[in-house]
């Protein structure tokens, strides 16, 4: 099995932050799993010609946060799953109730994406600050 | 200000001038700097700044007027055993084949060869046995001329536009070869180029040249955090007490690139810049003071891992 990443260079998003993207979102789409091997670091610096230093931020960056595991002399495995956003989950539920009351008393899609965009940014703040958007 | 040498230095600079006419300007002019070991450095600055010639210097075949100039803690020479160039004008012999300036590399650095290296970059499979260098296109030439300057097992590379005339393609490979050379050795790389977005993913390490001189030196990361792009309501007067390195109206108020010595107002927007928007502001700043970072040993990263 193998897993390539692509950088694009043009995006304004961070090199590292799109390789951790990248890994959470094929863990999201089950393209991963643990147990999964990812490819070495040095063979990611190869293919993408970034500096060593990005890769290695990115993949401490996705073992700190309990995704991968690096063991010497093996490799990167996928050690965690980001398996709780499937439309299955008890949350979907949850939250398909809530926009269909909202709706019923004549919130717009857009009034309701604001409100839940705000509400994430109270309980998961990020942590990049924001990008100033031009003066007008 | 000078650096005492120290050994985790790779290059060192201090006080270097150089002019090729006696009576004409400095190419470099009082320049000073400290390019620590392991790290891959870009040397940026507008044409003329002066990087070719602080290449030549690096690699001894040019001579300083003033000023000195170190590899590894000690004195510079053309044919150092740990120092290779690519040189700008790729000197090569154009009436050998592919194969006999491979073997011309090897032969010159005898015991001191990686021909699995110079072959992959090379890549000799894609040339007629028979084409001679003079034959070739001046991406082709570049790519026979890094094979040579990457077999040689080197630990300080100087290369002079690496990626000038080579395809998007041949770019991406070259690079990902590079940068994985530099994840199995930590062998330091400085190289130029006066377009900042073609190395700013393999650097980690800037030194910008202007006018002969220094004006940014240090870790692309430090830089950028000892700099922020302000947005503030009202005039320029209002960044007094910090470095204000460039700033323009921005309708009723302000944008600036500055050094921010303090808390900034509460009213500024405030966002970190980006590298290319850094250079681009120092280069079009006069008066302001360069910013060279003292030295700090950097975390060497050895990407030691067998292969999957």
């Amino acid at each position: 099995m193998a897993f390539s990443f692509r950088i694009d260079r043009r995006s304004g998003v961070p090199s590292y932050v799109q390789i951790v993207q990248q890994v959470q979102q094929a863990l999201r789409l089950g393209l991963l799993q643990p147990g999964d091997r990812l490819p070495t670091a040095r063979a990611v610096v190869e293919a993408t010609a970034l500096n060593p230093n990005t890769v290695l931020k990115a993949y401490r960056e996705l073992e700190s946060q309990g995704l991968v595991e690096t063991r010497r002399r093996h490799g990167t495995f996928v050690t965690g799953t980001l398996g709780a956003s499937s439309a299955d989950s008890p949350w979907h539920a949850e939250l398909a109730d809530v926009a269909a009351r909202a709706r019923a008393a004549g919130l717009e899609r857009d009034d309701l994406a604001a409100l839940f965009t705000d509400v994430l940014e109270d309980l998961y703040p990020s942590k990049e600050p924001d990008v100033v958007p031009p003066q007008a | 200000m000078s650096y005492p040498p120290r050994p985790d230095a790779a290059l060192v600079a201090d006080g270097v001038s150089k002019r090729y006419r006696r009576r004409g300007a400095d190419v470099l002019d009082d320049c000073t700097f400290h390019i620590p070991a392991g790290v891959v450095c870009a040397l940026v600055g507008p044409n003329g700044a002066g990087k070719s010639t602080l290449l030549e210097l690096a690699a001894g075949v040019q001579r300083t007027d003033r000023g000195s100039l170190e590899v590894f803690g000690g004195p510079v020479w053309a044919g150092h055993p740990r120092v290779a160039h690519l040189a700008q004008h790729r000197p090569l012999f154009h009436r050998f084949t592919v194969a006999e300036t491979l073997r011309l590399g090897a032969r010159l650095n005898v015991g001191n060869w990686d021909a699995e290296l110079a072959t992959r970059v090379a890549d000799p499979e894609r040339f007629h046995k028979d084409d001679r260098i003079g034959d070739l296109s001046g991406g082709e030439r570049t790519r026979i001329a890094l094979a040579i300057a990457l077999g040689k097992r080197a630990d300080l590379l100087l290369l002079d536009e690496p990626m000038a005339d080579l395809d998007v393609l041949a770019r991406q490979e070259l690079m990902g070869l590079l940068m994985a050379h530099v994840a199995d050795t930590g062998t330091t790389v400085v190289m130029s180029s006066h377009i900042i977005s073609e190395l700013a993913d393999a650097c980690d390490h800037l030194l910008l040249l202007d006018e002969g001189t220094t004006r940014l030196c240090g870790g692309i990361d430090e830089l950028i955090a000892a700099h922020a792009v302000v947005t503030l309501p009202g005039g320029a007067d209002r960044l007094a007490g910090h470095t204000v390195v460039e700033a323009r109206p921005a309708g009723r108020g302000t944008s600036a690139l500055i050094r921010p010595a303090g808390a900034p107002g509460d009213d500024w927007e405030v966002r970190p810049p980006s590298l290319e928007e850094l250079v681009l502001a120092h280069l079009a700043a006069s008066g302001v003071p360069g910013l060279a970072f003292s030295p700090t040993p950097p975390s060497r990263l050895h990407v030691k891992e067998t292969a999957a």
